[in-house]
């Protein structure tokens, strides 16, 4: 599954472990929510790059105590129409102000890049080559957004008040 | 009228560019239909029982000329030369080639119109009263919230895969013209004591297989907040809706079982966190988008013209037009004429190609170029000076838009149902054009007075059956068409939901129990203005079952 990160397809630097594995030193790692939770401290003093595999039916405000010692919490979509992650995603970033990598896992395509990018993720498990490859330009398809979000831009409603037409 | 500005012109030309790229991708076969499926329903795309189906959505109910004229060109081109106005304020186009929709989508782009969120599991297309900004009893035109909220739901990056779809409505005025109450969260513009604006926020409405109406959660809410407070609500619902079964997805149920109040509670967490973020409106942000309603220049003229009251006295046909189809304007001198798409025989809420254009060619010369929608598939011209209502008359009748069965019984609501929609278990259609046909006689539906019938080919209640004072539910039973009967419903500013009658009649004698309730109705009232709906609020559904089932 390609990975892309600042539009480009790159090599994964995580490693997934699972439950019941020995977590490896040194190595940028993602670990369940689950075995996470189990014990929070001994994870977050760890030498090494660490990701939590967060599921889209559990608050993500029980992760707010550790966000500043996690590198990534990556979000999953079962299914392309189940949409709870764009959620997680922007209470991650606006309401608890997590800076760290936000990585979008499971059936991601790419008409749903747009969205993924507006709601803050920056790290996109790609199912499909090809919608890796047109990354790029589907990420660019909006020169023009009506919501104000974690990525910055500056919506419609505002944009009237201060400035010239789009280019 | 909104005018679309640039940002709102170069975002839908982005739209219109990447629809063409998903459907070059299904032509290509580089999507399956299961991928192509939710991007096409997010661009009003269904796959009905004979061809696909475009939605195209009609904000708040509000049409130029411009827009109306390129709605006739496309059912032409590229449909079969009719369209079929639906009960949200959309239109449909039963008959668009896949191959063909792209092109059709541009076309609409060029007049400020589009099929984005006309379905899927987003935000709908925001309804409102269809007399916005001309009706007397109106404290604010409320289609001004209604585009500040279309503008915030577009394309939203989190509000665009929701459990299910969600229909937000907006209202202003004492009467409920817009059916608040059956929508998953309905605003409505009101006066707090000290005599400030603000909205009362309902949520949990919506009819289908578990009826509910909406219930209060917040009786006043600042106008600044509008924007965060619906972010609030639509964050809720995302994260807790159920998505593990589609009947019970919908924002009723979960409001239903967590009770309106803890799901209130859980809303007022979030908008604390949020409330006074980006969302908050300035008044400046907010007037940016009135400055682009443009109102009519209307002249200083007087209520009742002379012309007018003699030809009411010359002509018996135009006298019960205007008492039927004209309503009082909120300018002197003005008024706003309904147009029933409501033809004996016909199908609710179709209109051909060649009405639309001469509609197009009235609306310019006798309403300031501007038409309406209408959630009862009716349409309306919003601005007619009263010393022109003769002239416009007669140019209606030439055009077989004068009935004058507004409000009556043979102005149905109907889905499309089994002819056409791939969810229907029975025929809609064909029910409304037999009672229509039974119920021809104008006096006679006049003597029966107000009384709405609504008609659902499926429990996903399209037609609104539950809250019309007599609803009409198609099921299927052992591969045969029958029909539950409900009465007394009401989407009002009063709404109930509609009390069942009693056991299911089969297709052939739906036509005859409602002439059987009507003929029940003219027994029981009281008085000739007890309204039908209101004889059943008194007596309860029983004494009509007697006397419908007595001979059954």
């Amino acid at each position: 599954m390609p990975l892309v990160e600042n539009a480009r397809i790159v090599a994964d630097r995580y490693v997934y472990v699972g439950d019941d594995e020995a977590i490896p030193e040194r190595v940028p790692v993602i670990v369940t929510a689950q075995r996470f939770l189990a014990d929070p401290d001994t994870l977050t003093r760890r030498d090494g790059s660490l990701g939590v595999l967060w599921p889209n039916n559990r608050r993500v405000a029980e992760l707010a105590p550790w966000l500043g010692h996690l590198a990534m919490v990556a979000l999953h979509f079962p299914k392309f129409r189940d949409g709870r992650a764009y959620s997680q995603a922007r209470l991650l970033r606006e309401t608890y102000g997590f800076r760290g990598m936000l990585r979008a896992t499971g059936d991601v395509l790419r008409d749903q890049f747009h969205f993924l990018l507006r709601a803050g993720f920056d790290s996109f498990e790609v199912k499909k080559q090809a919608d890796a490859h047109a990354f790029a330009e589907a990420a660019s398809r909006y020169s023009v957004v009506y919501q104000p979000t974690a990525d910055g831009r500056t919506p419609a409603l505002r944009r009237r008040l201060g400035e010239a037409g789009p280019g | 009228m909104y005018i679309y500005d640039a940002f709102d012109r170069r975002l839908l030309a982005e739209r219109v560019a990447e629809f063409r790229d998903q459907v070059a991708r299904r032509l290509s076969g580089e999507l399956t239909e299961e991928e192509f499926k939710p991007l096409r329903l997010m661009n009003g795309v269904y796959l009905q029982l004979h061809a696909y189906m475009l939605r195209i959505a009609i904000p708040y109910g509000t049409l130029s000329t411009r827009q109306l004229r390129k709605l006739a060109e496309i059912a032409r081109k590229y449909d079969r030369g009719y369209g079929h106005f639906t009960t949200r304020q959309n239109i449909q186009f039963h008959w668009i080639k896949l191959a063909e929709l792209p092109d059709a989508v541009a076309e609409l782009a060029s007049v400020g119109m589009h099929g984005m969120q006309t379905s899927g599991n987003n935000v709908r297309n925001i309804t409102t009263d269809q007399w916005a900004g001309v009706a007397p009893d109106e404290i604010e035109d409320p289609r001004i919230w209604a585009e500040l909220i279309r503008q915030h739901v577009t394309l939203h990056p989190e509000f665009s895969f929701m459990p299910r779809k969600f229909k937000i409505a907006v209202g202003a005025s004492s009467r409920d013209r817009a059916a608040l109450r059956i929508h998953d969260m309905a605003l409505r513009l009101h006066r707090d004591a000290s005599g400030k604006t603000g909205f009362e926020v309902m949520v949990g409405g919506g009819l289908g297989r578990t009826p509910y109406l909406a219930q209060t959660i917040k009786p006043f809410l600042e106008k600044r907040d509008a924007l965060s407070y619906v972010e609030a609500v639509l964050r809720t619902y995302n994260q807790f809706g159920r998505r593990d079964n589609i009947w019970k997805a919908r924002i009723k149920i979960l409001v239903h079982d967590l009770g309106a109040e803890a799901f209130a509670k859980e809303v007022e967490a979030e908008w604390a966190s949020i409330k006074d973020g980006a969302l908050a409106l300035e008044p400046i942000v907010v007037a940016e988008i009135a400055s682009r309603f443009r109102y009519p220049d209307y002249e200083a003229l007087d209520d009742a013209p002379p012309q007018l009251a003699e030809l009411r006295r010359k002509d018996r046909g135009f006298d019960a037009w205007v008492n039927n189809c004209v309503t009082n304007h909120k300018a002197p001198g003005y008024a706003i004429v309904t147009l029933a798409l409501k033809p004996e025989g016909g199908t609710p809420g179709d209109c051909t190609a060649a009405q639309m254009d001469k509609l197009a060619d009235l609306a310019d010369r006798y309403s300031f170029g501007e038409i309406r929608v209408g959630h009862e598939q009716n349409l309306a011209l919003p601005h007619v000076a009263q010393r022109d209502l003769p002239a416009l008359w007669h140019e209606l009748n030439a055009i077989g838009l004068t009935r004058t069965n507004v409000n009556l019984i043979s102005d149905i609501i109907s889905c499309p149902g089994l002819d056409y929609c791939s969810l229907a278990n029975a025929r809609s259609i064909p029910i409304a054009q037999e009672i229509t046909r039974r119920f021809h006689d104008l006096d006679r539906q006049r003597n029966l007075g107000r009384l709405h019938i609504n008609i659902s080919g499926c429990i996903n209640a399209c037609g609104h059956h539950h809250v019309g004072h007599i609803g009409i539910l198609g099921v299927e039973k052992n591969g045969e068409e029958f029909y539950q009967i409900t009465l007394g419903g009401k989407a009002d500013e009063n709404a109930v939901l509609g009390t069942l009658m009693g056991p299911a009649v089969p297709y052939a004698q739906v036509a005859d129990v409602v002439e059987d309730i009507a003929a029940a109705y003219l027994e029981l009232r009281q008085r000739p203005d007890e309204l039908f709906v209101d004889t059943v609020k008194r007596l309860g559904v029983e004494p009509f079952r007697e006397r419908v089932y007595a001979a059954r």
